[in-house]
C-alpha cells in the first residue's frame, strides 16, 4: 500500500543547524501518528516539510505516491491546523472557515452549506457570523479545524493544536478529535511535546531528538519498550540506570528502563520473591501526587524511584525500605544514549 | 498625592501653553473676515465675508499653485503608498546583517532636516541635468512621505501573525491571492492612514519644496509671496483656511483609523 506521507533520507539544514537530519519515515493511510519531542527537536520542521512551508536540504519526500519536493503549499492536498490557530481576523468564522472553498472558485451558495456542515462537526453550528475575536481560545481552535477540514484534505497536519488550551478542554478535545479522525479515517499527523497526549491518541508515536527519530512505535511499544535512555526518559518517567547497577542487581549488564509503577515497596526486612530484582535503601522523600505516591530512595549512590497508588504508603522519610520488581519489567536498552 | 486632577499650577501651564499654541490659528480665521486689507490689526475694524468672493471669482492666480500642491501631494502619497509598502513588507520579517542601518536608511529622511535633503537633492538633479518640474518636487515630497507609509504598515505588518499568510498558502491561496485576500484587508487601515498623513505632509512643505521647484510654485510657496503684498492681505488668510481643512481632516481621520494602541510614527513633522 502506498504510505500517506513517505521521508526517504530527509534532511532539512538551516545554515549549519541540522534541524531535521536524515530521517527516514513512513506514515500509513488513514494513520494518527504523532511526532513527539522537545522544542527545537526537528518536529515541526517535519510537518513545515510536509505542508510545504519548508524544503528538503537533501532527501525525497512523497505524499500518496506524488513527488512533493518543489510543490508549493498551495498545490498540496494537505492542511494545517496552526499553534496560534491563525484566523483571518478582517473575516466572519463563516468567511474562514469558506476561504479555501473560496480560492478553489466553489459558488458561494455551494460553499455556504458545506462550511456550516464543518462548523456543525466541530460543534459550533450558529457561529458562522462571528468573528473570531469573539471567540474563546477553545472556540477558535474548533474554527480552525473546520477551516482545514472543509477542504477535505489527504493528510491534515496538526501543530500543538492543543498547547494553548487549559486542561480539562484539552482532555475534551484530545477525545474529540481522535473521534473525528476515526470517522472521517484522514490521516493526521499530530505535532506534539505532550507524551501523554501523544500516547493517549495517536496509533504510532515517533520520538524526535536533535533532529532524528529516535524511535517510532505503537504507543504500548515506546512505552514498555524504549530502545533508548532519551526515549525511557522522555516518554513517561524511568529509572534510568547505569549497567554496573543492572549487573549488581540480577539484570544484564546494559543501561536498563524500570518505569515506576512496576516497583513495589517492601520493609528491608522483607524477602524479595522469587524471580524478583530488588534493591535496599533509605527514603530520601516521598511525594504525594494524587492518584499516587512516589517515593525516591538512595541505594548505594544510586537513586530509584517508585510510584505506589497513593493511600498505601507506609513508609517515610528516612525508613530503609526494600524495592522489589519482577525481572519481566526491567528493560534493557539496546542504546545508551 | 490624588492621582485625578493635577494641581492648579499645572492646568495653568497645560492651559497657557496650547493657548499659545492655537491662538495664532483663532488670529488665521479671523483675519480671514476683517474689513482692513493693508495692514493685520488687532481689533479688526470691521467684519466682511467678502473675501472668500475675492478669492474664488477675482484672483486667478490661486488656481495654478493649488492645482500644482494636489497634483504633488497625489503623486507623492501615490510613490510612498508603493516603494512605503514594500519597504516594510521586505523588513518586516526578514532578518539578516544590516537590517537596522537600513531600516535607519529609510527613517532619515524625515528625521533629516529638510535643508539638507533640500540641497542634497537639489545637487544631485544638477548632476542628473534633470530641469525643475512637477516630477522634482514630487521626487522631494516622497522622501519623506515613504517614511510615514513605511512606519505605519511595518506596525501593522508586526502586529499580525506571519502564520496567516502560511494558513493562507495553505488553504490553496497563491502569493497573489493571499495578498488580495489577506495581506491588503490586513494593512488597509494603516495604508489609509499612511497615506492621508502623505498627503497631509506633501501638501504644505515649503523647505524641500523651495529647493526642488526651481520657478514653480506650489500653495504655500505661494501664500509666503502674498504676505508681501500691500493689498488684500485677507485673501491668503482665506486660502489659509482652505490649507488647514485639507491637511487637518486626513489627519484626525489617520489618527482615528489608527488609535488602537498603534502610534502614527512620523505624524509631527
Amino acid at each position: 500500500m502506498t504510505p500517506a506521507v513517505s521521508f526517504q533520507r530527509v534532511s532539512r539544514h538551516f545554515g549549519s543547524m541540522r534541524a531535521v537530519d536524515d530521517v527516514t519515515l513512513d506514515i500509513a493511510p488513514g494513520e494518527f501518528f504523532a511526532m513527539l519531542g522537545p522544542s527545537g527537536s526537528g518536529k515541526t520542521t517535519c510537518l513545515r516539510l510536509i505542508a510545504g512551508f519548508e524544503q528538503p536540504t537533501y532527501g525525497h519526500i512523497e505524499i500518496f505516491g506524488e513527488t512533493a519536493e518543489g510543490l508549493p503549499p498551495y498545490r498540496r492536498n494537505v492542511n494545517t491546523v496552526f499553534q496560534d490557530y491563525a484566523l483571518f481576523p478582517h473575516m466572519t468564522v463563516g468567511e474562514n472557515v469558506a476561504y479555501g472553498l473560496m480560492i478553489k472558485g466553489m459558488a458561494r451558495a455551494d460553499r455556504e452549506v458545506k462550511a456550516a456542515a464543518a462548523l456543525a462537526m466541530v460543534k459550533l453550528e450558529g457561529f458562522g457570523d462571528r468573528r473570531p475575536s469573539q471567540l474563546s481560545g477553545g472556540q477558535r481552535q474548533r474554527v480552525a479545524l473546520a477551516r482545514a477540514l472543509v477542504n477535505e484534505p489527504k493528510v491534515l497536519l496538526l501543530d500543538e493544536p492543543l498547547g494553548a488550551l487549559d486542561l480539562k478542554l484539552r482532555e475534551q478535545m484530545q477525545e474529540e478529535l481522535k473521534a473525528l479522525q476515526k470517522q472521517l479515517g484522514i490521516t493526521f499527523v499530530f505535532v506534539t511535546h505532550d507524551q501523554g497526549e501523544a500516547l493517549s491518541m495517536a496509533d504510532r508515536v515517533a520520538i524526535f531528538n536533535a533532529g532524528r527519530i529516535l524511535q517510532a512505535g505503537s504507543p504500548t511499544d515506546v512505552y514498555e519498550r524504549p530502545q533508548s535512555r532519551f526515549v525511557a526518559d522522555f516518554v513517561g518517567s524511568s529509572n534510568i540506570m547505569a549497567p554496573e547497577f543492572s549487573a549488581a542487581h540480577g539484570g544484564p549488564g546494559v543501561w536498563i528502563s524500570l518505569r515506576p509503577e512496576k516497583i513495589s515497596v517492601l520493609k528491608a526486612s522483607d524477602k524479595p520473591p522469587v524471580g524478583h530484582g530488588s534493591a535496599e535503601g533509605l527514603v530520601a522523600a516521598t511525594h504525594y501526587q494524587g492518584s499516587v505516591t512516589r517515593i525516591v530512595i538512595n541505594s548505594g549512590g544510586a537513586r530509584l524511584t517508585a510510584a505506589i497508588p497513593a493511600g498505601t504508603s507506609r513508609f517515610h522519610e528516612g525508613d530503609i525500605v526494600r524495592f522489589v520488581w519482577s525481572k519481566d519489567s526491567i528493560v534493557a536498552m539496546e542504546h545508551g544514549e | 498625592m490624588r492621582s485625578e486632577g493635577a494641581a492648579w499650577p499645572l492646568r495653568f501651564a497645560a492651559a497657557a501653553g496650547l493657548a499659545f499654541l492655537h491662538l495664532p490659528l483663532a488670529l488665521i480665521f479671523l483675519y480671514a473676515f476683517t474689513t482692513e486689507e493693508k495692514s493685520f490689526q488687532f481689533p479688526p475694524p470691521g467684519y466682511t465675508a467678502r473675501w472668500f468672493g475675492t478669492a474664488w471669482f477675482d484672483r486667478p492666480d490661486i488656481w495654478p499653485p493649488l492645482v500644482l500642491s494636489l497634483k504633488v501631494a497625489l503623486f507623492a502619497t501615490l510613490l510612498a503608498l508603493i516603494f512605503g509598502t514594500l519597504a516594510a513588507a521586505a523588513l518586516a520579517r526578514a532578518r539578516f546583517f544590516g537590517k537596522e542601518s537600513l531600516s535607519l536608511l529609510f527613517i532619515l529622511p524625515i528625521a533629516l532636516p529638510g535643508i539638507i535633503t533640500g540641497i542634497a537633492l537639489r545637487s544631485a538633479f544638477d548632476i542628473m541635468n534633470l530641469p525643475f518640474s512637477t516630477w522634482t518636487i514630487v521626487l522631494g515630497h516622497a522622501t519623506f512621505c515613504i517614511v510615514v507609509v513605511y512606519n505605519n504598515v511595518l506596525a501593522r505588518f508586526r502586529r499580525t501573525s506571519a502564520s496567516m499568510i502560511e494558513a493562507s498558502m495553505d488553504l490553496g491561496a497563491d502569493g497573489f491571492q493571499t495578498f488580495r485576500y489577506v495581506v491588503l484587508p490586513q494593512i488597509a487601515s494603516a495604508l489609509l492612514a499612511g497615506g492621508m498623513l502623505a498627503f497631509a505632509l506633501s501638501f504644505d512643505e515649503v523647505i524641500v519644496t523651495t529647493f526642488t521647484a526651481g520657478q514653480q510654485a506650489t500653495l504655500p510657496i505661494w501664500m509666503l509671496g502674498e504676505l508681501l503684498r500691500p493689498r488684500q492681505r485677507p485673501v491668503t488668510n482665506v486660502v489659509a483656511i482652505f490649507v488647514i481643512a485639507v491637511t487637518f481632516i486626513p489627519i484626525i481621520f489617520a489618527y482615528y483609523l489608527t488609535r488602537d494602541g498603534e502610534h502614527i510614527a512620523g505624524g509631527g513633522k
